[in-house]
């Protein structure tokens, strides 16, 4: 998609009628995101423990750290005794993996893809490179902190971490889960304009609504 | 009617909990093939327990609301028009006289269903997996119906009732042995119809994103997960209500459709992915003969 294609333009049907399309109010929602508040007591420690017991993974690899993603889906570690599960879609992943650096370019499509998500939703930053840049800290293409941008409720560091370090924190975010402390997609509708800013400013060609539900 | 309807749903109730777990158990078994552990039995519950628990959903528009409900119809709907335990009056369900053919539509609908659904969704991945798995339903259906009429021509009746009525007295009695050409190509063409591999190339969870349910989630996913346990084993009573005799006892019921439900997955584990055309094609050659040469066995040395 190019900004080109986000313009007015007249389409013809195939019967021959002519009718103007606005592709970002035709094709896409431009509401905001909004504060999806848990419900009270039980209940929601009840769900809470269900979601931390069933983690589906959005099976999108970033960068180098993805390869580290396929021995946990294999015998040797096998995370789905953990009821960790990889899921193809974003709509049905409610996990996030940053799987290493974060070219501005791929930056892009997280951002599309983690909005594609529903609340409750967790992302998890893997490896250094999420947290300070790592070994392409002074690159000028990869952004350097991924919490400026999406909000992180996990961080795995190393270059790269081993899966055993990414069950370690799996189990740190089954805890937050259960705890109630995993609301990553309610800060993220709650500070929405500091995440666009921010956002913003490393995409320079910001070709896609500001919200792509 | 009022205590029918209370049977069914405790009926439906204990088949999705059956369901549900039975599905647990073949995700570990997939998963002790590939030398892992795998997901617990009791994963299933937490999934839909977790799908439930959504905070947010998205709308499409009315169809895209009624495609996992017509999926649920289908499967619910080919459990409760037959009888699952035979005499039993808490498994009786509603079937009726020419309860056949209207299972056989009940087959087709979830996909239909599902089709004007996803379809709805706007998503591409959607409305490739739906046209894949509908060519493949279609020639699933081919060597099956195909069986279904050696059955019932065999039999004189379209009602499965009549059908289990006339397979008890004994194993020799089972269409199983009375007609096992009819049985083969049943067999060949339940390996297609349980979505498992080879022939699960529809849910392809890595060339189009797990096919027609690419958009659903939250509450439409726990319709489809539900469905996901109901359908399979539904199949899997029809099957026994015509070929191995039906079940007596609600424990009979439960061993039989175990084993008929580990047919696919026996295959399933044994067996690598069939493109689309592939499958059409393999269902309309072998199970597609054997089907024939059934109903000419019926003719021939059954009438």
């Amino acid at each position: 998609m190019s900004i080109d294609d986000l313009k007015k333009k007249i389409v013809t049907s195939p019967d021959g009628d002519e009718f103007e399309v606005n592709p970002m109010t035709d094709y896409f929602c431009g509401d905001c995101p909004e504060e999806a508040r848990p419900v009270k007591g039980i209940l929601e420690k009840f769900y809470n423990w269900a979601r931390s017991e069933s983690i589906w993974v959005l099976g999108f690899g970033t960068g180098c750290g993805a390869i580290e993603m396929r021995p946990l889906m294999t015998p040797r570690f096998d995370a789905y005794r953990y009821g960790i599960q990889w899921r193809p879609t974003p709509r049905q992943a409610n996990m996030l993996i940053v799987s290493g650096y974060l070219s501005v370019k791929t930056l892009k499509r997280v951002i599309r893809v983690y909005e594609q998500m529903q609340n409750p939703k967790y992302v998890m930053g893997l490896g250094s490179c999420t947290i300070n840049g790592g070994m392409y800290y002074d690159s000028y293409n990869t952004i350097k902190r991924l919490d400026y941008y999406l909000p992180v409720d996990v961080y795995v560091a190393g270059c790269m971490p081993r899966p055993e370090a990414l069950l370690a924190g799996f189990e740190k975010l089954k805890q937050l889960i259960r705890e109630g402390n995993a609301e990553g997609a309610n800060d993220y509708a709650n500070r929405f304009e500091w995440y666009k800013a921010n956002q913003k400013a490393v995409i320079l060609n910001w070709d896609m609504p500001d919200y792509n539900w | 009617m009022g205590e029918k309807m209370l049977f069914a749903f405790i009926s439906v109730f204990i088949m999705l909990n059956y369901g549900l777990l039975i599905n647990g158990v073949i995700r570990r078994i997939y998963a002790r093939v590939g030398r892992r552990i795998g997901v617990p039995v009791y994963q299933m519950y937490i999934d839909l327990f977790k799908s439930w628990g959504l905070r947010t959903n998205i709308r499409h528009g009315t169809m895209f609301y009624l495609g996992p409900v017509f999926r649920f119809t289908g499967g619910v709907g080919l459990f409760l028009f037959m009888p699952a335990v035979y005499g039993v009056a808490l498994f009786t369900n509603f079937s009726f006289s020419g309860d056949l053919l209207l299972l056989l539509s009940f087959q087709f609908f979830g996909t239909l269903g599902m089709a004007l659904g996803a379809s709805e969704s706007g998503h591409p991945n959607s409305a490739i997996g739906v046209t894949r798995g509908l060519a493949q339903m279609t020639a699933v259906e081919v060597p099956f119906i195909l069986a279904i009429m050696a059955v019932a021509i065999q039999y004189d009746s379209l009602s499965l009732t009549e059908i289990i009525a006339a397979q008890q007295g004994g194993i020799l009695h089972w269409t199983l042995f009375t007609n096992p050409l009819a049985t083969v190509a049943a067999l060949l063409a339940m390996l297609g119809a349980m979505m498992r591999s080879p022939f699960d190339v529809v849910l392809a969870p890595q060339e189009i994103p797990i096919g027609p349910p690419t958009e659903y989630h939250s509450n439409y996913m726990v319709f489809l997960q539900s469905n996901r346990a109901i359908f399979p084993l539904a199949k899997a009573i029809l099957f026994m209500n015509l070929f191995f005799g039906g079940a007596l006892t609600i424990w009979m019921l439960l061993i039989k459709t175990f084993i008929l439900l580990m047919w696919p997955v026996l295959v399933g584990v044994s067996f690598p992915r069939f493109r689309v055309e592939q499958s059409i094609r393999w269902f309309l050659k072998a199970p597609f003969i054997i089907g024939l040469l059934g109903i000419a066995y019926v003719y021939f040395f059954l009438k």
